[in-house]
């Protein structure tokens, strides 16, 4: 019996680290798709970003890792920036399908550009001395790296809560989610908005690249590779909300560790049929508005 | 009418003179294509590049031995990890570019789809990494340099249930090689006496390993039985296996060298000391061979840059194609090339002897039993037993009908 308890505590704290990971690189997505409607399927490509720039700062230039960190998810950032201004914005309001296009589009070119310019081979990401190995709880000792994922998850789901119940920027956004037209009508500078909103995205999805490169390791298909699992979770979460994709990271992240544990032979496919039916349930997602 | 006249006439001439320099030039030079299908985008792109940089070495240093008269010219086509495109391209490399063999191929089911394409066309197809077992069998005209999962999986079952190991657990990928794995593991490790407490197939390409890995973890088996693909997938595996402390808690792992490949060595930390794997090569071999080809690989490639065994297959595929060029003086019909290539041996590969089977043109080889240990501050692949001259062991359990 203690061995079936140490088990099932071992899968939920793997499933947990896994899903803030996700939660991370999917926040941002789901809020640009709320905020303004946008399919961006290359929201994995800022992740790819914040991941190769993370273990470059690291391996090559012997950057420690939470200024490297930090320093990805700004360059993520800064990069986004362009390219809503010069791209994305030509099809606010357009067609998805024109969306989907153009961001499938990004993708591969993501794959090709990366593949030139740091090789095919898997970006290393070595966790620095203080986070390897275990730290001990007292009643079971738990790996410090996912304990830290885990940690860093926790701490942004509160800080993105407060900041957008809490501040001016925030009261903003949840404005022109709510309503676009009557935002812009008040006042509120929603091509700013936007950007502002598409760069902290994109900057989330760097930080959870970065932090997941143990997890979910930087190669050039990375944007391609993991797409299913960002779509996932916004789509099952609901569009335009934080809490949403939080549940939702969880869910995924927990069931699919614990159906592949339980059920090795049908665990992958769980994740997807699990999918359909909430969809079906409630198309518009767990926290999504009818 | 006339002005017409002058330029048909003018045609005319124009063309006979092109006939004659051509006809000329043929004389005087004959060019060997050579159609390589690879992955150099997708889940495997790793793998790929380190095949093509065996290749594009061997061909570099080598050049210059061909016969003064023969040339060769090497078509590359990405596959994108995909078997439909693969077969798709060597559709075009035959009809369109017309080569005279064709080579590559780093997954089994993009093999699988372009093999049948070589028994109808009679075009020599020498495989240098896709190991699934039973493809030299779809074609005639298939003949492989690299190696099959029987050949290392086989022996390290049996060599696991000699260390007085009882139980075993395997876990395996989802597709062809993964299978062959399970089954020639199982084969080895039950024909001496060893017994399975169960077996897993995990899907592709998978980002997180602690699910599979726990269950080995629960099951306590004296020894694990781990397969996946190398690279991305060898390094996710190798984490799980640190993060849940499957070692401390005395559970050996074996698996073949795939788990551990030499170029993601230096990524996995200290979880790998002490791991046995059985392969065909590993850089850590003392040949002189194997230094030689070390010393030209770094001096190509830069210091950082690490080969493993994709790259000695595609390596000695390219020497296999170069030979057979010298041989022939670069005039093979695919009946021809696969006389000789089905005869070809390599006594001084990096990797030792090598020879080609002729009647399973599959390769025979020594299969290294390695544990890992630290040499010169560096994690390496040491070869501590070598079983001399493997032939394929499935072949020959499972004769043709």
């Amino acid at each position: 019996m203690g061995g079936t308890l140490a088990a099932i505590l071992s899968i939920g704290f793997h499933g947990l680290a896994f899903a803030m990971v996700l939660y991370l690189i999917s926040v941002g997505l789901s809020v640009t798709m709320g905020l303004m409607g946008f399919v961006n399927l290359a929201h994995g490509v800022f992740a790819m970003l914040g991941g190769y720039v993370m273990t470059g700062l690291m391996n090559r230039y012997g950057v420690p890792f939470l200024a490297a960190l930090a320093l990805a998810a700004i360059a993520t950032a800064l990069v986004s920036i362009p390219l809503e201004r010069l791209l994305y914005r030509r099809f606010y309001g357009g067609e998805e399908l024109d969306q989907v296009l153009l961001t499938m589009g990004l993708i591969f070119m993501s794959v090709a550009g990366a593949t030139y310019l740091w090789g095919p081979l898997t970006q290393h990401m070595e966790p620095p001395h203080w986070l390897a190995g275990q730290v001990d709880l007292g009643f079971r000792s738990f790996p410090a790296y996912r304990s830290f994922l885990i940690l860093c998850g926790g701490l942004l789901v509160i800080a993105l809560w407060l900041g957008l119940e809490r501040t001016r920027f925030g009261a903003q956004i949840r404005a022109a989610v709510d309503n676009l037209r009557m935002a812009q009508s008040v006042g509120i500078n929603t091509s700013r908005l936007f950007m502002l909103t598409f760069a902290l995205g994109s900057g989330l999805a760097g930080l959870g690249g970065g932090l997941g490169a143990d997890l979910l390791a930087i190669t050039p298909s990375y944007a391609l590779q993991y797409l299913v699992y960002f779509i996932i979770v916004v789509a099952v979460g609901g569009l335009g909300s934080i809490r949403g994709p939080f549940f939702a990271a969880l869910f995924i992240g927990i069931a699919d560790t614990a159906f592949k544990y339980w059920l090795p032979g049908l665990g992958a496919f769980f994740i997807y049929a699990l999918t359909m039916v909430l969809l079906l349930w409630r198309p518009q997602g767990l926290f999504g508005r009818a | 009418m006339r002005g017409s006249f002058s330029r048909l006439f003018a045609g005319t001439i124009s063309a006979a003179m092109f006939a004659a320099v051509s006809l000329a030039q043929g004389q005087a030079q004959t060019t060997v294509k050579i159609g390589i299908i690879n992955s150099y985008s997708g889940f495997v792109a790793q793998a790929a590049d380190e095949m093509q940089k065996g290749m594009d070495l061997y061909v570099k240093l080598h050049e210059k031995d061909l016969p003064p008269d023969v040339k060769i010219e090497i078509i590359k086509r990405d596959d994108t990890s995909n078997p439909e495109v693969g077969k798709r391209l060597a559709q075009e490399l035959i009809t369109q570019n017309q080569v005279q063999v064709l080579t590559g191929v780093i997954l089994s089911p993009v093999a699988a789809a372009v093999a049948p394409l070589t028994a109808e066309a009679k075009v020599p197809f020498v495989i240098t990494n896709a190991a699934g077992v039973s493809i030299p069998r779809m074609s005639p005209y298939v003949v492989r340099t690299s190696f099959t999962l029987w050949q290392e999986c086989f022996p390290i079952g049996k060599w696991a249930a000699e260390q007085g190991w009882k139980t075993a657990y395997t876990e395996v990928s989802d597709f062809i090689p993964g299978h062959d794995s399970e089954a020639a593991f199982i084969k080895g490790f039950t024909d001496s006496g060893g017994k399975i407490l169960d077996s897993v197939r995990y899907p592709m390409q998978n980002p997180d390993f602690v699910p599979f890995v726990q269950r080995v973890k629960d099951a306590k088996p004296d020894v694990a039985f781990l397969w996946v693909p190398a690279q991305t997938q060898a390094t996710a595996m190798m984490n799980a296996v640190r993060d849940l402390g499957l070692r401390d808690a005395g559970i050996h792992i074996v698996s073949a060298q795939d788990l551990l490949p030499d170029e993601e060595l230096p990524r996995m930390g200290d979880t790998p000391l002490g791991l046995i794997t059985a392969g065909n090569y590993s850089t850590a071999g003392d040949r002189p061979a194997n230094k030689a080809f070390l010393a030209a690989w770094k001096a190509e490639y830069g210091d950082q840059s690490i080969p493993d065994f994709f790259s000695v297959g595609g390596w000695d595929g390219m020497a296999a194609i170069f030979d057979l060029t010298k041989a022939t003086k670069g005039k093979f019909t695919g009946d021809e090339a696969m006389a000789f290539l089905s005869h070809w041996k390599n006594p001084d590969s990096p990797r030792g002897p090598i020879e080609i089977d002729p009647n399973t043109r599959d390769i025979v080889q020594n299969i290294y039993i390695r544990e890992v240990k630290r040499v010169d501050g560096k994690l390496a692949n040491v070869e501590i037993a070598t079983i001399p001259l493997v032939k394929d062991p499935w072949k020959e359990l499972n004769p043709p009908k």
